[in-house]
């Protein structure tokens, strides 16, 4: 059962959540000449050097891997940019800076493929981390907030990876709420005096109190 | 938000049957009962999928630029990954919750493609068979429901089936909006503790919410699962 319930919340992969990333569109520099793809997911190219063309992600590593393109970063991966939202992240308490939805996977895959596109990459890379360091720490004080009182979590512009690894623990543990939650009304009866200073009889007193 | 280019809903995509397909792909992931069957999308695809084989062989035999061929080639192995996986995902579900399934009228017409459901109901043929005579044929009569832990002679009807393992609709999940949600549009939770807080979504939001209080936002295609 426990395992059961346990693969029930790891729904993607790290790997799966990166496919889903190598679908983003980026901008590269060809350095040859090659007809327009007619893909599936759409048209690409004419590919034509040093004429800048948007292609997914996936295609630009393969193009990169095989020497054939620059890879030109995304806006949001400049120095001055990831400082800015540094610097933001650190000031609000709560709030999440705006970064695209797979930021994670993106830079990790530039980071892997093209580092030498990548103006600053050292520092680049170090802000990243910083910055995937702050938001956790975020997500996990937030995570203390939590409740049995909580039906629901809202949250916002959490990034794909992040959702990821939260996702297990928290569902898990609104699950766990939820079922404590529902086993307290039969001691309700039983007026809760006991002076039992546990934080979990705090917290059960606060689900009672939450009906 | 401005997540014009960053939210997973909203890309060039959309005029192609790619981000349809990831989208059926990941909302049938997430969710923990079986969805409608994507019967237009998987015909579409799959029949570009053959388009795509052909181009490809005809470019071999032609001696089109190796380069180009491949590129080709891994754009077909992604969107195959994405197609295997979709009913995979189905099939896993289906071995899962068969006897739910076969019990469910409606849902088993309305959410199975013809295949799955030949293959629900051998399988649950198979199933029952294998059971009955391994374990249950041995038991007491009352016993030998494969449906019910026992049975009474007298009414019959009135027992529920409570052998048969049902999906956990109460699962939470995470879900993003694609476009606004109203507090009145979510349905309660089944639960009557919790306290179901006014809940609105604008649309690139994503919440933590157990499943059956957003399972007819998915049908309607306003939320998606990530």
């Amino acid at each position: 059962m426990a395992a059961q319930s346990c693969s029930q919340f790891h729904v993607f992969s790290a790997e799966e959540i990166e496919f889903i990333a190598e679908d983003e569109l980026i901008e590269i520099v060809p350095n040859m000449r090659m007809d327009q793809l007619n893909l599936i997911r759409g048209d690409f190219g004419p590919f034509l050097p040093q004429i800048a063309t948007e292609v997914p992600l996936w295609l630009a590593v393969a193009l990169k891997k095989r020497g054939k393109c620059r890879i030109r970063p995304p806006e949001w991966m400049s120095v001055e940019k990831l400082t800015q939202v540094l610097e933001a992240e650190r000031d609000s308490e709560k709030e999440f800076q705006v970064l695209p939805f797979h930021y994670v996977e993106i830079s990790r895959l530039l980071f892997d493929h093209a580092q030498d596109d990548i103006p600053d990459i050292y520092m680049v890379r170090s802000l990243m981390e910083d910055i995937r360091d702050v938001r956790f720490h975020k997500v996990e004080t937030s995570l203390e907030t939590f409740d049995g009182r909580t039906s629901a979590v809202q949250i916002r512009s959490l990034s794909a990876m992040e959702v990821n690894i939260v996702r297990p623990f928290v569902a898990r543990a609104l699950q766990a709420f939820q079922k404590l939650g529902n086993m307290v009304p039969e001691t309700d009866s039983v007026p809760s005096t006991r002076p039992q200073g546990t934080d979990k009889a705090a917290r059960g007193r606060r689900i009672l109190r939450g009906r | 938000m401005a997540s014009g280019s960053s939210g997973p809903t909203e890309d060039l995509g959309t005029l192609t049957d790619v981000e349809p397909l990831k989208r059926a792909w990941r909302n049938e992931k997430a969710a923990p009962e079986i969805l409608r069957y994507e019967t237009h999308l998987i015909y579409r695809v799959s029949k570009q999928i053959e388009l795509l084989e052909g181009t490809v062989d005809d470019f071999t035999e032609d001696g089109v630029d190796p380069l180009m061929i491949s590129l080709y080639q891994m754009d077909l192995d992604r969107i195959q990954f994405l197609l295997r996986s979709y009913l995979r995902i189905r099939l896993q579900k289906i071995e899962k919750y068969m006897f739910h399934l076969l019990l469910k009228k409606q849902e088993f017409h309305e959410k199975l493609s013809k295949e799955e459901k030949a293959f629900v109901q051998r399988c649950a043929e198979d199933m029952k068979k294998h059971l009955d005579e391994s374990v249950l044929s041995h038991l007491p009569k009352n016993y030998q429901s494969i449906l019910k832990q026992f049975t009474t002679v007298e009414e019959d009807d009135a027992e529920v089936d409570d052998m048969v393992p049902e999906p956990p609709l109460d699962t939470f999940v995470v879900c993003i909006a694609r476009e606004y949600v109203g507090p009145s549009e979510f349905q309660d939770s089944s639960d009557s503790l919790a306290m179901d807080l006014p809940l609105e979504m604008e649309p690139g939001d994503l919440s933590f919410i157990p499943y059956r209080r957003i399972k007819k936002l998915l049908e309607s295609r306003k939320v998606d699962l990530v």
